[in-house]
């Protein structure tokens, strides 16, 4: 592997992360997150989006007219959303019940695009489906993280496992209620960017 | 790049019945097994509510299509609580309360309370009459604090009392409203007394304020912190048991 395919493959699980350094797909990072279930098919889900927007862009990135770019790439990428939705619809219902409308947000989550206009756009089909793939996994990781921290902490639970039994069911753990709320999330994942920035001095702003 | 403007505009109507070639077929082709599945949560809700299956129980689709040869699902008409002759799965009383013309404004104060503003003519009941656990399963919907939740509520065939209740879909704030759906809350329901006096009339069930005062026979515990959800779940009761709602066809049914 030559260093520039492992820097593609490497860099958007940490140094790069789309949500923690470039703030990313931040709304569907709160709001999918209550359970790791719904995290990983989330997570899943965007792979397949991405990974694929990505290869078709690239794909016809020399045929794509300048002055129609991003609709045509919004219109690509609708598409594949609206194709996991559908499957996931047929397949796992009742996830896609509790991921609700967000599989269909995917379509505005500026990761898809973002990689597609800063990247697809640019380079072969190969290396974009790749970046595609590693930005997508460096999105999944940072949902999971959230999304493990906040069953466990807000339910007691870790994928519908009991793993401290909770006060109501005649446990000893009493659930914290925040971690359940939408604000739970921004705190795990700000302590995710000041771990984060603390190991890397580069990405620190001069005071 | 400089492409021509009718290489531009072919391209754009290229790339648009491509996808939308795409999207139709596999929309086309996953429907039936959308629709199945569709079918078999709601029976799968149907059949947890009535109590004659574990509230937890996997239920695989044979063991549903079995229990709901029991269960028989039938339309009425909500003003005269009798009988209409159309299949179960030609009537959807939610989508027809949006129309003006299969629906009717609902009663004032039940109506804004619950915050359902029109009733459909039409309503869907399912009997479950397997010997011993003789019910009727009710949709039910109103208005919480952010969401209209959808359950089902489970009453004896003579309305003495509640067999259970079921909130499946909400948006309620997760760990305070959202408990709605904690099988333990929807657990007190079960044995409340549902009217005052004769059936289909005084509405006596209901839920009030956390640990506030409350009549045991007839009244359940609010959850804390979530006073509006609360009232909101009171009002669809008194809405949909009420005369207005499946208050007419309870009393015939007694």
């Amino acid at each position: 592997m030559d260093k520039a395919t492992k820097a593609t493959l490497v860099d958007p699980l940490f140094d790069k992360n789309p949500i923690t350094l470039q703030v990313l797909g931040i709304c569907s990072a709160l709001a999918v997150t209550t359970k790791l279930e719904t995290a990983l098919v989330m997570s899943a889900a965007l792979t397949f989006v991405l990974v694929c927007s990505n290869t078709i862009i690239s794909a016809l990135r020399n045929k794509i007219p300048g002055s129609i770019r991003i609709i045509t790439q919004l219109a690509i990428i609708a598409t594949l959303v609206i194709v996991a939705d559908q499957f996931l619809k047929a397949y796992l219902f009742e996830t896609s019940k509790a991921l609700a409308v967000f599989v269909g947000l995917i379509i505005t989550n500026c990761i898809v695009m973002g990689r597609a206009e800063a990247f697809a756009m640019a380079n072969p089909p190969g290396p974009s489906a790749l970046d595609g793939f590693a930005n997508a996994m460096g999105y999944s990781v940072v949902l999971i993280y959230v999304a493990l921290f906040r069953e466990l902490l807000g339910s007691g639970k870790v994928l519908g496992h009991e793993v401290f039994a909770q006060v109501s069911d005649g446990g000893w753990y009493v659930p914290n209620g925040l971690m359940v709320l939408s604000p739970g999330a921004f705190f795990l994942i700000g302590l995710l960017i000041w771990v984060q920035r603390s190991l890397t001095p580069a990405l620190q702003e001069a005071e | 790049m400089d492409f021509s403007n009718k290489y531009v505009m072919g391209f754009a109507f290229a790339i648009c019945m491509v996808c939308a070639g795409l999207v139709s077929s596999l929309a086309v082709a996953l429907k039936p097994k959308q629709d199945f599945n569709q079918e078999l949560y709601e029976r799968r809700q149907v059949i947890r509510v009535s109590g004659i299956a574990d509230k937890n129980a996997a239920l695989p689709p044979e063991e549903v299509d079995e229990l709901f040869k029991s269960i028989e699902g039938k339309v009425i008409d909500r003003k005269t609580g009798e009988y209409v002759d159309i299949p179960v799965a030609d009537v959807d009383p939610i989508r027809m309360a949006k129309d003006p013309e299969m629906s009717e404004a609902s009663p004032k104060k039940a109506g804004k309370a619950a915050q359902v503003s029109r009733l459909p003519d039409q309503l869907v009941v399912y009997e479950v009459g397997i010997e011993g656990k003789e019910c009727v399963v009710m949709p039910i919907y109103g208005k919480g604090l952010w969401s209209t939740m959808y359950g089902y509520l489970a009453v004896k065939r003579d309305s003495s009392e509640v067999v259970g209740i079921i909130y499946y879909q909400h948006g309620e704030t997760p760990g305070l409203g959202g408990e709605i759906d904690n099988q333990k809350w929807q657990a007190a329901w079960v044995g409340k007394n549902v009217y005052r006096g004769a059936v289909g009339g005084m509405v006596g069930l209901g839920v009030v304020k956390k640990n506030a005062p409350r009549d045991e026979a007839f009244e359940v515990d609010g959850l804390s912190g979530a006073t509006i959800t609360t009232k909101g779940v009171d009002a669809t009761m008194k809405l949909w048991l009420g005369p207005a709602g499946y208050g007419p066809y309870l009393e015939k049914l007694n």
